[in-house]
C-alpha cells in the first residue's frame, strides 16, 4: 500500500487559470448566470411583452419576496441545514403585523407613521421569534433541521390561520400600500431597493466575514468547527434567526404590496426559495453556496414563471418547469462535482 | 529544570475496564517522544486525556512543573497543548487559509470591521503562506480546497495549523498512516522541524520505522502500563516489537 500514492503531489500543482476563475464558486456563478441570460434572451425573442417596464415591475416585485427568503435559506443550507418554515413564517409574520395595525390602531389615518412602525416591528418580531425557535431546537435540542422546520411550518401556518379565522386582514393604514407600490423613477420599486440593500449586505456577510466563514465551515464539517473551539450552537442559532428575520422583512413587503396580511401569502414561496438556492449552486450537504448564486437562482425561477405565461404556456406548466429545472440543476452540479473530485 | 509535560501515575477506567494502570512519562521541549503499543494498550486513552477530551480517573498532569487539569480540548488548547487526530478535522470544501485560521480568524483593523467580523483575507492568506513555507510544507496554493490536497499535504496542513496555534505540546495520532512513502518522509521531516523550534511532541504510532526515524525516546505501553522506555542504542525495531508483543520485559516488571 505504501508508495502507491507517492506521485499524488503532482496532481495539486497550481492551475493556470485567471485568479478569480480559480474558485469553483465563481465558475458556477458564471455558468448559471449564463443560463439566466439565455432564458431572458429566449423569452425576449418569443414575446414582445417580456422586456417591458410593466413586466419588469411585476416580475421584480414578486421575485424580491422569494429572494429575501432565498437569502436566509442560503445561510441555512450552507450550514448543512434546511428551513422548510420560511414561507409559513412569512405568512404568520405578515398576518400578525396586520393584526397589530388593525386591532391596536383601528382608526389610523393618513401617514400614521407610529401605527405602521409598530405593525412592521411586530411582523419582524414574529419572524425573528420563529427563527430563534428553529435555531434553538436545531442547535441545543439536536433535532434534525428537516424535522424542526417541518414542525414550525405547521405551527406557523396554524397560528397564521388562528389570528383571523383563516382570513386575511386588510384593515391596515392605506399608506402601507402606497409604500409597498412606490417606485423610484418609474423603474425601481421601493421593495426592490430594500431587498437589494439587504441582499448585498448578506452577500458580504456570507463571503467576507467571520460569521459567513463559520456558516460554511459548520456545514462542511461541524466536527472540525467544534474541535477548533468555536461555539457552533451560537452560530447555528444566529443562522436560523437570520432566516426568520428575513422572512419577517419579506412579509412586510408582501403585506405592503397586497394591502393585507394573509396567512397563505408565503405558501408558494417556500419551495421556490429552496429551489432558488439549490439552482444557485449551494450544496444541500452544506459547506458550499453564495448569495450571488441564490440571486441568479431566484432570477431563473422568476423569469421562468413570468416568461412561460407571456409565451402563452398554460400556467400550470410553470410548476412543472421549476421542478424540472431544480432536478436538472442538481444533477448537473453533482456531475461536475464528481468530475472535479475524481483523481 | 522540570519537563515541559509530565504525567504521574495516570489511571483511567471505563466501568470495570482498566484502560490505563498508572502511566508515568515525560517529554521535554524540543523532544519527540514516541508512544507505541498494541491495540488496546492505552495509547488513545492517553492521548484523549492529554488533549482534554477525557478525564483521568486518578493521577497528575504537570505542564512546566505546574499541575494542569484540562476540562475540555479548548482548555488544553489554551494551556498550550493541542492534538492532531487521524481524521485531521479539516473542512474539506473550505480552502487552506480558512482551515489554517479556523477559530482564530484575523479581523480587519478598524472599529467597524471588528463589529461586523470583517475578515482580513489578504493578511490571513499571507500569514498562511509564510507559515506553510517556513515549515517547508509543499502546499502550492492556499486557495485550494483542503480536499483537493494530497493526503500528505492535508496532514502537513493539520500539523502546521496545530503547531502555529499551540505553544508547548503537540500530540500526534498516527500522522503517517495511509500515506505514501514520499509523503511519510515529508510529514516526518515536518515533525522534526516543529520540534527543533522548541515544541514538545508526542507521537503515537504503529509504524516502527517512523518512531525510529523521528523520535528521541519511545515509551512502550502494554495493557495500560509503561513496560519500557527506550532511547539511544536501545531504540531499535527488535526491542520495540519485543516489548509491544510482550516477548521482552515480562520478567522484569
Amino acid at each position: 500500500m505504501a508508495g502507491v500514492k507517492a506521485g499524488a503531489e503532482i496532481a495539486a500543482v497550481p492551475r493556470h487559470r485567471a485568479l478569480w476563475l480559480r474558485s469553483q464558486a465563481a465558475v458556477r456563478d458564471l455558468w448559471i448566470g449564463g443560463v439566466l441570460l439565455v432564458l431572458i434572451v429566449a423569452f425576449s425573442i418569443d414575446s414582445p411583452y417580456f422586456l417591458t417596464r410593466a413586466n419588469w415591475l411585476n416580475t421584480s416585485s414578486t421575485a424580491t419576496e422569494v429572494l429575501l427568503l432565498a437569502v436566509g435559506e442560503t445561510f441555512v443550507i450552507c450550514s448543512a441545514g434546511i428551513d422548510l418554515s420560511v414561507g409559513a413564517v412569512l405568512g404568520v409574520s405578515g398576518t400578525a403585523g396586520a393584526w397589530v395595525m388593525a386591532h391596536g390602531f383601528p382608526n389610523a389615518a393618513g401617514a400614521a407613521i407610529g401605527p405602521i412602525a409598530v405593525g412592521f416591528l411586530a411582523a419582524l418580531a414574529v419572524g425573528t421569534a420563529f427563527g430563534l425557535l428553529n435555531g434553538f431546537l436545531v442547535a441545543w435540542a439536536g433535532i434534525p433541521p428537516f424535522v424542526v422546520t417541518l414542525g414550525t411550518l405547521g405551527i406557523a401556518t396554524g397560528f397564521g390561520y388562528l389570528l383571523n379565522n383563516g382570513q386575511e386582514i386588510s384593515a391596515i393604514p392605506p399608506s402601507v400600500v402606497t409604500f409597498g407600490n412606490a417606485n423610484l423613477g418609474g423603474w425601481v420599486p421601493v421593495p426592490v431597493l430594500i431587498t437589494a440593500v439587504i441582499t448585498i449586505w448578506c452577500g458580504l456577510l456570507l463571503a467576507k466575514t467571520r460569521f459567513g466563514a463559520y456558516t460554511l465551515s459548520i456545514g462542511d464539517s461541524r466536527e472540525a468547527v467544534v474541535r477548533a473551539g468555536i461555539n457552533d450552537r451560537r452560530y447555528l442559532l444566529e443562522i436560523y434567526t437570520l432566516s426568520g428575520l428575513l422572512a419577517g422583512v419579506a412579509s412586510i413587503l408582501v403585506m405592503a404590496r397586497l394591502g393585507a396580511g394573509s396567512p397563505t401569502s408565503g405558501a408558494d414561496d417556500n419551495l421556490n426559495a429552496i429551489a432558488a438556492v439549490v439552482i444557485g449552486g449551494a450544496s444541500l450537504f452544506g459547506g458550499r453556496g453564495t448569495v450571488i448564486g441564490s440571486v441568479i437562482g431566484t432570477g431563473i425561477i422568476a423569469v421562468l414563471l413570468t416568461g412561460l405565461v407571456l409565451v402563452n404556456v398554460p400556467p400550470f406548466w410553470q410548476e412543472v418547469a421549476v421542478g424540472a429545472v431544480l432536478i436538472a440543476a442538481v444533477y448537473i452540479d453533482q456531475f461536475r462535482n464528481r468530475k472535479a473530485t475524481r483523481r | 529544570m522540570s519537563a515541559r509535560l509530565a504525567v504521574h501515575d495516570l489511571t483511567k477506567h471505563y466501568g470495570g475496564v482498566q484502560a490505563l494502570r498508572g502511566v508515568t512519562l515525560q517529554v521535554d521541549a524540543g523532544e519527540v517522544l514516541g508512544v507505541v503499543g498494541d491495540n488496546g494498550a492505552g495509547k488513545s486513552t492517553l492521548l484523549k486525556i492529554l488533549s482534554g477530551a477525557v478525564f483521568p480517573s486518578a493521577g497528575e498532569i504537570l505542564l512546566d512543573g505546574q499541575p494542569a487539569r484540562f476540562a475540555n480540548p479548548a482548555a488544553a488548547h489554551a494551556a498550550g497543548v493541542a492534538a492532531v487526530y487521524q481524521d485531521l478535522a479539516l473542512a474539506g470544501q473550505r480552502d487552506v487559509v480558512a482551515n489554517f485560521f479556523l477559530g482564530r480568524e484575523k479581523l480587519a483593523g478598524n472599529w467597524l470591521a471588528r463589529r461586523v467580523g470583517w475578515l482580513d483575507g489578504k493578511a490571513m492568506a499571507a500569514h498562511t503562506e509564510s507559515e506553510l513555507a517556513r515549515l517547508r510544507t509543499r502546499i502550492p496554493d492556499v486557495r485550494a480546497s483542503s480536499r483537493d490536497l494530497s493526503g500528505g499535504q492535508r496532514q502537513a496542513l493539520a500539523i502546521a495549523r496545530a503547531a502555529a496555534w499551540t505553544s508547548k505540546v503537540l500530540l500526534l495520532d498516527e500522522p503517517t498512516s495511509a500515506l505514501g512513502v514520499e509523503q511519510q518522509h515529508q510529514v516526518l521531516d515536518l515533525i522534526r522541524r516543529v520540534s527543533t523550534e522548541g515544541m514538545a511532541v508526542i507521537l503515537i504510532s504503529h509504524q516502527m520505522p517512523d518512531v525510529l526515524k523521528v523520535c528521541d525516546r519511545a515509551v512502550v505501553l502494554r495493557l495500560g502500563q509503561v513496560v519500557a522506555t527506550l532511547s539511544g542504542a536501545e531504540l531499535t525495531s527488535e526491542n520495540l516489537v519485543g516489548y509491544i508483543t510482550g516477548a521482552m520485559g515480562e520478567g522484569e516488571q
